[in-house]
């Protein structure tokens, strides 16, 4: 069971989970629950394909609701190396599960630097309280 | 927007319940309290309750009033029976439309005659202004903004009747669409109409701001049973969309003409002498440049406002408003294209941020609610 207070932060809304895998280091992606939660009524994602090159910032696929489309971002730099493919058709598993089943996609890092960047648990709190409500 | 935005009666109402609120047209308004397709499905299949308290309100009354506003609509409305209510444009002498309003003639307690005007948030001041600049030559009209001391509510659903109906007055059932009187909800003072922007029956009711938060409750309440709830603004554009009412500022606008739009049937050219009219008879007689169609589309990406429309190579138009329609569960959409792309079954593409996406032509309006 993957905790929140574990994962590291974007200020654009995404989480990231590094693990050590066979000497690689191994990012996984998602959007978090308050990102989900501002969203609403999602009805279309678009993830990229294994093998782009994505750089951190840079877009990586998009997340549409009925209101309005939002790109989504790599908070890394690094290669896609598998993409959560069943997730479009079940956009239920972002709300259900954001942290779990609603991954988007995972990519081998070529570069860490971008890792400081992010935001603990904590401090993207600081953030959704300040942005929400 | 530095000004600070207008609230409605409603507003402490609506924070209370956690909805989320957006500045439109200078008001603070809730664009939904849960999911807009909830609040959609809820209007479609039960009834939804809405604060358009945003809406302007302008009263006139006098023995010019009819001739006034004769004038300054595309409606016949000195012929306008009481208890009537119109469709119509305001336009400009090019016949360019400044806003699309609801005429009302009522008669109030007293037996006095009176009319109303609903007009779009976004264009209560220029609309303001525009009655203004026009009364200096009219005589007899005594002309009012209520917007501030009322509020409106639209209830709207197959069961809105059923729900209003314990609380109202007046029997709303015999009214015929598109007709109003003034009667009392609750026991306050208002006015009720059949009229509405979502595609269902039901009705608006606007009552003195003090009360409308009693009123609210009072008909949420009675419509707990048949699963009644408040629905935002988001739900309110996916209603009218399938509905294909035009919105002001996407379909209407100052550089388009009633006809272009689809809205001959609001234009009263016969015998009826107002402003924009001459420019309107010989429009009418033209092809217009570009025609208002609805576009469904096969894949799952949403066309949005300015999307370019395409016929091939060519580029035939734009997106006005587009949206996912939660009852066709598909994206739809309306725009402005060039008369010979605009028939019925064609195929075109809309260009989304650059990847163009397959769409046909669909005979407007995409919903029609079921005959009862």
């Amino acid at each position: 069971m993957v905790k929140p207070e574990d994962l590291l932060y974007s200020d654009t809304h995404e989480w990231v989970r590094v693990e050590q895998t066979g000497g690689q280091k191994i990012a996984t992606i998602g959007i978090t629950a308050f990102a989900v939660e501002q969203l609403t009524d999602l009805v279309y994602m678009e993830l990229p394909e294994v093998g782009r090159l994505v750089t951190a910032g840079g877009e990586i696929g998009e997340v549409e609701s009925v209101k309005a489309v939002s790109p989504l971002y790599s908070p890394v730099d690094g290669e896609v190396v598998d993409v959560n493919a069943e997730l479009p058709d079940r956009l239920e598993s972002l709300s259900r599960d954001p942290y779990g089943d609603g991954w988007l996609v995972r990519v081998r890092l070529t570069e860490e630097a971008a890792l400081g960047k992010l935001m603990s648990f904590a401090a993207y709190q600081q953030q959704c309280a300040e942005e929400g409500h | 927007m530095t000004r600070t935005s207008w609230q409605t009666p409603l507003y402490d109402w609506h924070v209370a319940q956690h909805a989320r609120m957006v500045d439109f047209a200078g008001w603070s308004m809730p664009v939904q309290y849960s999911s807009i397709v909830e609040e959609h499905h809820c209007t479609r299949r039960a009834v939804g309750l809405f604060d358009i308290s945003h809406m302007g309100r302008l009263h006139f009354e006098g023995p010019g009033a009819a001739g006034f506003l004769d004038r300054l609509v595309t409606r016949n409305v000195a012929r306008l029976r009481p208890g009537k209510i119109r469709y119509g444009l305001v336009t400009n002498e090019q016949g360019g439309i400044l806003d699309d309003v609801l005429v009302y003639h009522l008669t109030d307690a007293r037996g006095q005659s009176f009319y109303q005007m609903v007009v779009n948030a976004g264009n209560r001041e220029k609309i303001v202004r525009w009655i203004s600049s026009h009364l200096d030559s009219a005589a007899g009209v005594a002309f009012a903004d209520q917007t501030l001391d009322s509020a409106m509510i639209a209830v709207q659903g197959p069961q809105a009747l059923a729900v209003t109906r314990a609380l109202v007055a007046a029997d709303l059932q015999r009214l015929s669409y598109y007709s109003g009187t003034v009667t009392t909800i609750c026991g306050y003072p208002c006015v009720a109409s059949r009229t509405g922007y979502t595609g269902e029956d039901g009705c608006e009711l606007i009552v003195d701001r003090a009360v409308a938060c009693r009123v609210w409750e009072a008909i949420l309440a009675q419509g707990r049973s048949c699963g009644a709830r408040p629905v935002g603004l988001g739900a309110r554009d996916t209603l009218r969309l399938e509905a294909a009412m035009p919105l002001y500022g996407h379909e209407l606008r100052e550089d388009l003409d009633p006809f272009q739009a689809g809205l001959a049937f609001a234009v009263d050219l016969e015998g009826h002498d107002f402003i924009g009219g001459d420019t309107l008879r010989a429009l009418r007689q033209a092809e217009p440049a570009r025609t208002r169609i609805g576009l469904e589309l096969e894949g799952k990406r949403v066309p949005r406002e300015h999307c370019p429309v395409r016929d091939g190579d060519v580029l035939v138009g734009e997106v006005t408003s587009g949206t996912y329609s939660p009852t066709l569960e598909r994206p739809i959409a309306m725009a402005y294209v060039r008369p010979h792309a605009s028939y019925v079954g064609r195929p075109l593409h809309v260009d989304i941020r650059g990847r163009l996406e397959a769409a046909t032509v669909v005979k407007l309006p995409f919903y029609v609610r079921p005959a009862t």
